[in-house]
């Protein structure tokens, strides 16, 4: 009776030999061609009608496209996007590390300047710095009430740039003290205690234990950000900033060619966002190296998996698991 | 070395610590045992101020922990202060916490570096040096990820004993490793105990504690129901509760 159940199998002449690979017939997907078929239409449909608008000039696209008033408008927005970005991300770690601080005040302080700079438009706070010089002529530091102190003119001190600089900044820190309070809480709690144990004070350890720990859940929202603010910098058109989509509208005030320019803009904005993506995707990679299986696929990747999945059951791509340290070695 | 005297300590409405008594003399070796929620771990944690005690006297080497007596009033122990007692008691953890961006190397000269304001090199040889007392000489460039269980924690003990302290806390520091790799951290453990170190462990290794312990504290709910020489206590409990623990674990 025991017997049955329990022997090994004995390891016979055709141990290790492996048997020949399934050949099976594939589900067919025809539900798949068929809504291939649509979107190619609706999309040729789009193109073709936009291509033949009546009173649509694309030489004036092709002509705007690559004229050095544009390009330099493109910098301008570079230079926006990389000074709000930094601001963003010094002043949110540093709120982020304020709101976790037990000191209440850092705290409360941390806290309201989240409040109000997530709770308020981002064009309003590029206005309303654009316009201090209309309620405050002078800007200075000094004790009150005594004429001790430093004093500017406002004008002197806020031009448009700055003015969009400091709007996209301080709003942009707000999100990034978010991000970065959610990658330290990530971090596992048993590290502090361990860098405490060791006699580290509170700065010392986020500084050296958790804030790169946390790099890993904070640098792929980062990328995402640097997206969306490059697209925001044209908010920066209400300050009159010489930026790509300013300086766009400015040509079309004086040609009336309103959509050709905005066609131009957007091909610019497109071409710049698509780098950023491209770029995201390799340091998303790069950072989840260690914390992963199996790393996300590059774009390329993904665009030959996309065209070998759509017609045959999914494939594993190439194996990109070599890559990774392995966990218990 | 640590003197414990009513020490209290609730979490919430949770009392977890019901009044332990106790003192550690200096080269001394003193096992914690008892079951898991019995408070050992918890206490161990208050010894270096990882957790505040409610009442009651906690003091190490003759200072309270993390206050000050001046005449009949307690002061609290400013940040700053904290840290450097800390800096002077080594601790091991179950489930190691080495820094994970950081080298074998890196992960030990990271506090004589930056809280002792030692010199790169001064630390770094005593860091080798540490490596190859716990037997991992080779593993200077390897990372956490890179190393198995049992080698983690001897990292994990070189790098509490760069402190250079005047006492090591260990908790449950073989209780996250396979069974086959136990051994070598206890005879790191073993060798430590040897040259002087005062420790306090608290284990699950009944073995150790009898071959190494100077005395041997099972606690149960928040009070030690029994204290003793570890051959007292294992071979010949006086407590209904020490025997119906110690018929389980042996």
């Amino acid at each position: 009776m025991t017997e049955i159940a329990s022997r090994p199998p004995a390891p016979g002449p055709q141990a290790g030999r492996r048997p020949e690979a399934i050949k099976a017939i594939p589900v067919r997907h025809p539900w798949r061609w068929v809504s291939a078929v649509v979107v190619l239409a609706i999309a040729a449909d789009a193109i073709y009608t936009m291509a033949t608008a009546p009173n649509l000039v694309w030489d004036s696209v092709w002509t705007w496209l690559f004229r050095p008033f544009i390009l330099g408008g493109i910098v301008v927005t570079i230079e926006l996007t990389l000074l709000a970005m930094v601001i963003g991300i010094v002043l949110g770690i540093t709120l982020a590390v304020m709101r976790l601080s037990p000191n209440p005040v850092m705290s409360w302080v941390s806290w309201v300047y989240i409040w109000f700079f997530r709770g308020t438009p981002v064009l309003v706070q590029i206005f309303f710095w654009y316009n201090l010089n209309a309620v405050l002529p002078h800007i200075g530091l000094g004790i009150p009430g005594t004429t001790f102190g430093w004093q500017v003119g406002t004008n002197s001190l806020i031009n448009p740039f700055i003015a969009a600089t400091l709007g996209l900044g301080l709003n942009e820190a707000a999100y990034m003290a978010e991000i970065v309070r959610a990658g330290i809480i990530s971090v596992e709690h048993g590290q502090t205690e361990a860098a405490q144990a060791l006699g580290m004070s509170r700065l010392l350890v986020m500084r050296r234990i958790v804030l790169p720990q946390a790099m890993r859940v904070i640098i792929p929202p980062t990328g995402n950000e640097t997206i969306s603010m490059l697209k925001t910098t044209s908010l920066a058109v209400i300050a009159a900033v010489p930026e790509l989509f300013t300086r766009s509208h400015q040509v079309s005030t004086v040609y009336f060619n309103v959509i050709e320019m905005a066609i131009v803009a957007s091909i610019w904005y497109l071409f710049m966002t698509s780098i950023l993506t491209v770029g995201q995707y390799y340091i998303e990679r790069y950072y989840a190296r260690g914390a992963q299986r199996e790393l996300p696929p590059t774009p390329f990747q993904r665009f030959r998996r996309l065209l070998f999945t759509f017609h045959a059951p999914p494939q594993t791509g190439p194996d990109v698991s070599v890559f990774l340290p392995s966990e218990h070695r | 070395m640590v003197k414990a005297e009513a020490v209290h300590k609730s979490f919430g409405r949770l009392e977890v610590l019901r009044g332990i008594d106790l003192e550690v003399n200096p080269k001394d070796v003193m096992c914690i045992i008892g079951p898991s929620g019995s408070g050992k771990s918890t206490f161990l944690r208050c010894i270096n101020h990882l957790e505040k005690i409610d009442s009651g006297r906690l003091s190490v080497d003759g200072e309270l922990v993390g206050y000050k007596e001046r005449g009949d009033k307690l002061y609290e122990l400013p940040d700053s202060e904290v840290c450097k007692k800390r800096s002077e008691i080594g601790m091991v953890f179950q489930r190691f916490n080495l820094f994970p961006h950081m080298t074998a190397l890196e992960n030990i000269v990271e506090a004589p570096l930056r809280v002792k304001g030692e010199g790169r090199a001064k630390a770094e040889a005593r860091a080798r040096k540490l490596l190859d007392r716990v037997g991992l000489a080779d593993k200077v460039d390897a990372y956490p990820n890179q190393l198995s269980g049992g080698q983690q924690q001897r990292v994990a003990i070189a790098r509490a004993l760069a402190m250079e302290p005047k006492l090591m806390l260990f908790d449950e520091p073989t209780s996250a490793l396979d069974p086959e790799l136990v051994g070598d951290v206890l005879d790191v453990m073993r060798g430590l105990a040897k040259d002087g170190m005062t420790m306090v462990v608290v284990t699950h290794e009944m073995g150790f504690a009898r071959e190494v312990g100077d005395s041997l504290v099972f606690m149960d709910g928040g009070v030690i129901v029994e204290a003793g020489t570890p051959r007292d206590v294992l071979s010949n409990p006086r407590h209904e509760r020490t025997k119906a623990f110690l018929s389980k674990v042996l």
